[in-house]
């Protein structure tokens, strides 16, 4: 795989078919948590922490276990088991040797442990018959894609607090208002043509 | 048939490895945490009510382990249980420990108190207030639309005939019901005070007189009565210094208003009865 097929790859994952604003996967954190661009920051660092790790994990069940067993229309199920797993997993590892992370993403780490955005990405990479490197790069860019959202979204919404407000668009109504407008925005990546 | 057993077998090999990877992670990772954290919080009432300052009861034990908080931070634990917390925390007890409990300090229910119109508003006391300070003639009464009960998350405050009454057993002494009071007529009194003055009228007895059947005239009995001096008349109205305070009873039966309660009175008769009690009772002193 080039260099340029990567780089492609990166660019079409994280702009064009943005998981937020194209998918619509991983809504509830993105409304959620998306109050505070700090937060915001520390959940999408855990989802891209995750998603990439259990990307990986997942890639290596489907191939080696699932496939050779003939049972992978149970991969949702498989997969769901082995990235609670490996989330409770990283959790006691970062407790134990990296506190500082773990205090950063400690309280976001279970919030997405069945987050449809992490499953997604591993079932995704099933069905477009990505390899191993594919995979991690697809699900990378993914979760910087999402990460990029979540944060362009909470920079709006802090600006929305100051704003006057009809009542009764106040709150959810109008967070879900401004991500239908920045998704509009969004949809203008779709025409982009990579040169790889 | 073959199918289905074959998948069962192979997930419950992958659940079983998985469950046995996690269990000697939470060994190999497993990090010390202080077990006094644990003991304390079983002490503490699990309410995290936040009147202490901290967001919940895990961060107040923690504090207290760390130093950071006395042992006495929790207002709604009685003195066994703050001493217990000492014991575990490994600190000298607390000198004084007092639980307290909220206290609406009104008794004008609807017969006894008078009104100057009739509030059809919102059913909220801060908006009733803004209109001329609220439907009862009292400046300092309870306006009793519940702004208090809205706000108390442990369901501890009920209306009762137009006054807010505080069930003890469930108040908690967050003080969320003492800031959200627009009259400022909640107090955070201590858990086991036998007696209280109901009324926080500050105008001249003639004037209160005027307003309701029960308040506070400032006629200084209580106070002359008081063996050990702890009721004291200041600006109109008696107020009681727990400190000094032995529950001998003299002043609620002294008090020519009736309006000094007891415990007793409260927890025995109910707060409905009492009222209506005294209301006979002045009525046929007239």
């Amino acid at each position: 795989m080039s260099l340029g097929a990567i780089i492609g790859m990166l660019i079409s994952s994280i702009l064009i078919e943005n998981y937020v604003f194209s998918r619509f996967l991983g809504i509830c954190p993105f409304l959620g948590l998306s109050e505070k661009p700090s937060t915001a920051f520390g959940m999408g660092c855990a989802v891209t922490f995750v998603m990439t790790l259990s990307t990986a994990i997942t890639w290596a069940l489907y191939h080696f276990v699932l496939i050779p067993t003939g049972l992978e229309y149970l991969k949702t199920i498989a997969f769901i088991l082995v990235i609670a797993s490996l989330v409770q997993l990283i959790e006691m590892f970062l407790k134990k040797s990296v506190p500082a992370l773990y205090a950063a993403l400690g309280i976001y780490l279970p919030l997405i442990t069945t987050n449809c955005a992490i499953l997604g990405a591993a079932i995704l990479c099933i069905q477009n018959e990505y390899n191993f490197i594919e995979s991690v790069t697809f699900s990378f860019g993914s979760a910087v894609g999402w990460t990029m959202a979540i944060i362009i979204f909470a920079g709006v919404r802090a600006r929305i607090v100051f704003a006057e407000t009809p009542k009764c668009f106040k709150g959810t109504p109008i967070a879900l208002v401004t991500a239908c407008l920045i998704a509009m925005a969004f949809a203008g990546f779709q025409g982009v043509k990579l040169p790889f | 048939m073959n199918n289905i057993l074959y998948a069962f077998i192979c997930f419950a090999i992958i659940s079983g490895v998985l469950g046995i990877i996690l269990a000697i992670a939470s060994k190999v990772f497993a990090v010390k945490t202080d077990e006094r954290i644990e003991q304390i919080l079983e002490c503490l009432p699990g309410a995290n009510c936040g009147g202490c300052g901290y967001t919940g009861c895990a961060a107040l034990a923690e504090a207290i382990v760390k130093g950071d908080a006395p042992v006495n931070a929790c207002t709604s634990v009685s003195k066994e249980v703050c001493d217990k917390i000492a014991a575990i925390a490994g600190v000298a007890p607390a000198e004084s420990h007092v639980r307290y409990r909220a206290q609406v300090m009104c008794s004008g229910t609807h017969e006894l108190a008078k009104k100057k119109y009739v509030y059809e508003g919102i059913h909220d006391c801060v908006s009733a207030s803004k209109l001329s300070g609220g439907d009862k003639l009292c400046p300092n009464g309870c306006i009793g639309l519940g702004t208090c009960a809205a706000a108390c998350k442990f369901d501890a405050i009920h209306i009762i005939n137009g006054v807010a009454a505080v069930d003890y057993e469930k108040c908690m002494a967050c003080g969320v019901c003492v800031a959200s009071c627009p009259k400022s007529i909640i107090k955070l009194i201590p858990y086991d005070a036998k007696h209280w003055v109901g009324c926080m009228s500050a105008d001249k007895g003639a004037i209160t007189k005027n307003y309701c059947d029960v308040g506070c005239i400032g006629c200084k009995i209580c106070e002359k009565n008081c063996p050990t001096g702890a009721i004291k008349v200041d600006g109109n109205v008696a107020s009681i210094n727990y400190e000094l305070c032995t529950g001998c009873g003299l002043c609620e039966s002294k008090c020519p208003r009736k309006i000094i309660w007891s415990a007793r009175s409260q927890s025995e008769e109910g707060v409905i009865r009492f009222k209506q009690d005294l209301t006979t009772t002045n009525s046929s002193n007239e």
